[in-house]
């Protein structure tokens, strides 16, 4: 006979030892007379031991601890979407109206408001023979997104009846011939994968109006990106842009043992915010999960497989997804807690020696695939790596960089000089470009690949330049390098460099990077022309028409414009020429 | 409630004393120890198990023996709260020290102190001008921040530091603010230095003072930012009032930290300090803010020293990676004679962009900063150059920058220790410091800007 009811034996921080009690490993638990939610992460013999994720201050051995039978889930269905949730998704509305302002503790929530009413269409109908992951029906949940409802994977048959019309989501919308019942929501285990039929590579890029994410280092729909850099670098800058205006259907956001302002900036700015694509404001297509830095840290280890799994549920709707997590660090650290007050042998840097193992499993969520239905869906992972002192030798960044093809370096000396997105350009990489280019010339230009390697030659060869220039300054350069110099500035000013803030320059769509792109090329041109036919070097650089170009971006209608202004150039810089 | 003494203890080790055979305790109990000698100490539990218990003893093991009494007081370390707080100076564990009488409590609170839930928080967004230049133009701070000074052994963030106690108003307004000061393992001279430039200016009055110098007990020093926080929560909370904590020094906080985990033969992380240092340090810095539905705010300026210059030292670091920004000073500056010698270019507000700007400052206010830390990053890295190859080299953009970086340090920087400068005299000292650059090399600015306010003269 199995016993559902135990004993706290010990109790250090999160970690609580139980006694006398039959669970399961990663079974959800309620430890205590507060009856406060854990997790069970080990089993020594007659020992449990749990992860618990509130504060267990107050809490004494000789408490009772009780088993659920059930593992730590996400409820999933209408009404994820504008939502915002802690690492176990309670959501933090619900929790307020509950607790007031200050989150206490032994409160439970549900993922999903299980009263209200959605409006489901019946896509299906009787007679139907229906596997796991397709869909039978819809339910408009927010202007922009269509929530499509689905057989549970592992569920199949044959429908027997299917209703449209007002249902909550634990009603039964369709009942199969055997009797089963399918609601609106389903439940997920959150550390397992949830299964799609087969991987494919990607091919198309996630466009996220970053110039020097798309234009040099881009990332596809379904692939994986990471994000190291050193506090204040711009790592939340840079994930919250991508949130705004990449270009994926759906996006889940992860502040995992981040800064409560800001999730509250993303509270008070998505619902403002109107989505580039569809026109929408951005919260219709986002749900978050904030377990910031004090909020206890067992929910902090589970928040990125709550997030992770509501994405992948997404995915399997037909979507592209885009998840941020920020930051992976973090969630590691959680993990080394927890890991050291288990008194687990150590690996590197006192992190569990599983850190990569763990690291690895969840970039392997990511990805595009043929869904169960035969949909394509993808859920592309961009995780922020934080590493002690911007040093990234160390393990996390190491077992993300492993596995990710994307790799977006942050610098401290770019940002000190306010060069932002200050990633850094020489060492940052993505292995993706081979698969992209197709369609990079396809619907940019046919020789975008091409603009794209001149202007990267373009920067490296300034690297080497800048260390002659450090050692004799740039004026004993020869005139053809100094006009190098002068172009690669322009590149790193006016096409690299982009305010996250302003309004207009915040986003910049593919064309209107090409366009850029190739004025710079324009500019060396034509430089090199004038110059040949003696115009000098400070004449041709200051020509007022080149600063208006480069000012203009942050002007509406750029792209229109750019034409004009290139031209304007061009003339100019034929002037400085009579003007010698 | 009289409870039971037991006189079980096993081992003692560094702070903590072990002890068996006790009914159950509760996580992060407090607990009384009885001496021989009849004296008291003070400590909390750490780990509990029907087997064995841990207490950590704040005020350290010294004398303790295995004869020792122990007692478990039910509960978890709560302080009591008052209006009456204002005004008064308390010890690192909450007791008077100014020989006044104790605290009625109004209400007992948990140190602890429970996460703000993120979705109650509202976004801090008032500027605060502190009258410092550096400050006001280029790492804005904002009410309802973290902002803590990164300062080092023999700096002036102290003098830094009072003087933002002392000037920091909304624009406009008079408006004050309640200081909560936090000294964590101080010298008494440095807290006197403090405490007499608040007695000077009549702050005292309208500050509560957590005291834990260098002699007291280092363990304490755990426990004294936690009750300053609560004090300051519910100052802000239930009494409306702007609080700005004041903590000094965090480094010497971090310490005491690192003693306890190695006490516990904890596995360290870097350089000894526990691996979870970073979210007992977010447990603090969180508790700054504002909150939906109250009218108090939580500005918080902690201030530490970086070990060896060090800003990847974990204390620094690690703060880094919570707090809303960072004011950076330089020994290099101060032996230049400049004060405050705030470098600007590792400085940093994260929530400036949201308070800054026509409605708020001015509506040049962010190009104008953008155009000075530019400027400024370029003209000191040019002094690296003319160290190896003269100004010769230089071209004519160059030696501007190079120029500009001098006068930004001297003009711009330098302030005295009472000069209160409002924002407008801070922005049009700017523009009038800018104008030894040539319009076309001050690319951050936009023609109306410049049409503005310039003073280039052609
Ligand atoms: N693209 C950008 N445009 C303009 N400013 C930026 C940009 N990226 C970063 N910044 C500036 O840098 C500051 C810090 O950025 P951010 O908060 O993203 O750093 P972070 O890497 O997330 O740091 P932490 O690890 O401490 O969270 C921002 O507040 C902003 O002032
Ligand atoms: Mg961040």
């Amino acid at each position: 006979m199995s016993n559902n009811e135990g004993v706290i034996y010990r109790i250090s921080g999160p970690v609580v030892t139980a006694t006398g009690i039959d669970a399961r490993m990663y079974e959800v638990v309620r430890v205590g007379h507060e009856k406060l939610m854990g997790e069970v992460i080990e089993i020594h013999g007659d020992q449990s031991v749990i992860q618990v994720y509130e504060d267990t201050s107050g809490i004494r051995p000789g408490e009772p601890v009780l088993s659920t039978g059930q593992t730590l889930s996400v409820q999933l269905g209408p009404g994820l979407l504008t939502s915002i949730y802690d690492g176990i998704q309670r959501p933090l509305q619900t929790l307020e109206e509950v607790m007031g302002v200050f989150i206490t503790r032994g409160v439970d929530a549900d993922g999903l408001d299980l009263e209200k009413k959605w409006d489901f269409v019946a896509t299906a109908s009787a007679g139907d023979e229906v596997v796991g992951g397709q869909i039978i029906g819809t339910v408009q949940e927010t202007e922009t997104i269509t929530h499509k409802i689905m057989i549970p994977p592992k569920v199949s048959g044959k429908i027997k009846s299917i209703d449209s019309g007002e249902f909550n989501v634990t009603e039964a919308v369709c009942v199969l011939d055997d009797g089963t019942e399918i609601k609106m929501m389903q439940e997920w285990p959150v550390r397992h994968p949830r299964p799609y039929t087969q991987k494919y590579a990607p091919d198309t890029p996630l466009v996220t109006g970053m110039r020097i994410l798309d234009f040099l280092f881009p990332l596809a729909k379904g692939g994986a990106a990471g994000i190291p850099g050193p506090f204040g670098s711009g790592k939340t800058v840079t994930q919250q842009s991508l949130a705004k205006y990449s270009d994926a259907q759906l996006v889940v956001y992860i502040g995992c043992g981040e800064r409560g302002n800001e999730m509250t900036e993303v509270l008070d700015e998505f619902p403002e915010l109107i989505d580039p694509n569809t026109g929408q404001p951005l919260m219709n297509r986002t749900v978050m999960i904030a377990n910031t830095s004090n909020m206890p840290v067992a929910a902090r280890e589970a928040s990125v497989y709550t997030g992770i799994t509501i994405a992948e549920y997404f995915r399997d709707q037909g979507y592209d997804v885009a998840l941020m997590a920020d930051s992976t660090s973090r969630w590691a650290e959680a993990m080394r807690e927890i890991s050291s007050r288990l008194e687990e042998m150590p690996g590197e840097e006192g992190y569990p020696a599983y850190l990569s193992s763990r690291l690895a499993e969840f970039y392997e969520r990511a990805g595009r695939v043929e869904t169960l239905n035969g949909d394509d869906g993808s859920v592309t992972v961009i995780g922020a790596v934080s590493p002690p002192g911007g040093d990234i030798s160390e393990p996390v960044s190491q077992g993300t960089l492993r596995i990710v093809k994307v790799f977006w370096g942050l610098d401290a000396g770019l940002a000190r000089k306010r060069h932002f997105p200050a990633i850094n350009w020489l060492n940052s990489y993505s292995l993706y470009p081979q698969s992209l280019n197709q369609w990079f010339r396809d619907n940019i230009a046919s020789d975008f690949p091409e603009v794209r390697t001149e202007i990267s030659a373009l920067l490296k060869v300034e690297a080497e330049l800048q260390e002659i220039v450090q050692l004799v300054g740039s004026d004993a350069l020869p005139i053809d390098q100094q006009l190098t110099l002068e172009v690669a500035r322009m590149i790193r000013e006016y096409f690299l460099q982009q305010n996250g803030f302003d309004p207009v320059d915040a986003y910049s769509g593919v064309e209107q990077q090409y366009a850029m792109a190739k004025a710079i090329l324009t500019f060396q041109d034509e430089a090199k022309k004038a110059m040949a036919a003696g115009a000098r070097l400070q004449d041709v650089v200051n020509v007022p028409s080149r600063t208006e170009l480069m000012r203009a971006r942050f002007a509406e209608g750029y792209l229109e414009n750019i034409g004009g202004l290139v031209d304007d150039m061009v003339g100019e810089i034929t002037g400085t020429v009579e003007a010698n | 409630m009289t409870s039971k003494e037991y006189k079980t203890i096993t081992d003692i080790k560094g702070p903590l004393v072990f002890l068996e055979k006790t009914e159950p305790v509760a996580y992060g109990e407090i607990v009384t120890i009885r001496l021989s000698d009849g004296s008291m100490k003070n400590g909390q539990v750490l780990d509990t198990s029907d087997d064995a218990v841990i207490v950590q003893v704040f005020e350290g093991t010294e004398a303790i023996d295995r004869q020792a009494g122990v007692k478990f007081l039910g509960d978890v370390f709560k302080l009591s709260v008052s209006r009456d707080l204002v005004g008064r100076i308390l010890d690192g564990a909450g007791r008077p020290r100014d020989g006044g009488p104790d605290i009625v409590a109004e209400e007992k609170a948990d140190i602890i102190g429970a996460a703000i839930n993120p979705y109650s928080r509202q976004s801090p967004h008032d500027f605060i001008q502190t009258g410092v230049s550096a400050i006001d133009c280029c790492t804005t701070l904002v009410r309802g921040q973290k902002l803590p000074i990164f300062s080092a052994s023999g700096l002036p963030h102290n003098d830094i530091a009072l003087q933002i106690a002392r000037q920091a108003k909304l624009k406009d307004s008079d408006e004050e603010f309640i200081v909560v000061f936090c000294a964590m393992g101080i010298t008494a001279e440095e807290y006197n230095f403090f405490r007499t430039d608040l007695e000077r200016t009549g702050a005292l009055e309208n500050a509560v003072l957590f005291v834990n110098l260098a002699d007291d007990p280092a363990v304490e020093r755990l426990i004294t930012p936690r009750l300053a926080l609560t004090a300051a929560e519910y100052l802000a909370f239930e009494h409306d009032y702007h609080v700005l904590v004041i903590y000094t020094d965090m480094t010497n906080y971090c310490d005491s930290l690192r003693q306890i985990g190695a006490a516990r033969e904890e596995v360290p992380g870097r350089r000894g300090y526990p691996g979870y240092m970073y979210t007992d340090l977010a447990m603090l810095y969180e508790r700054a803010g504002i909150v939906k539905g109250k009218k108090g705010s939580i500005t918080q300026f902690p201030i530490l020293t970086m070990p060896g210059d060090d800003i990847t030292h974990p204390i620094p670091d690690l703060s880094g990676y919570i707090t809303e920004g960072q004011i950076v000073i330089s020994r290099e500056l101060h032996q230049a004679g400049i004060y405050p010698p705030i470098n600007v270019l590792p400085s940093l507000s994260r929530l400036m962009g949201g308070c800054i700007g026509e409605k708020t400052t001015r509506d040049d206010h962010k190009k104008v900063s953008d155009q000075m830390y530019a400027a400024y990053a370029e003209g000191r890295e040019l002094r690296g150059l003319v160290a190896i190859v003269g100004e010769d080299a230089l071209n004519e953009r160059d030696l501007q920058l190079l120029k500009f970086s001098d006068i930004f340090e001297d003009k711009f920087l330098r302030q005295d220790r009472d000069e209160d400068r409002t924002i407008d005299e801070t922005l049009d000292l700017c523009w009038s410091l800018m104008s030894s650059i040539d319009e076309k090399y001050l690319v951050r600015l936009d023609r109306e800007l410049i049409d503005k306010y310039g003073q280039h003269t052609e």
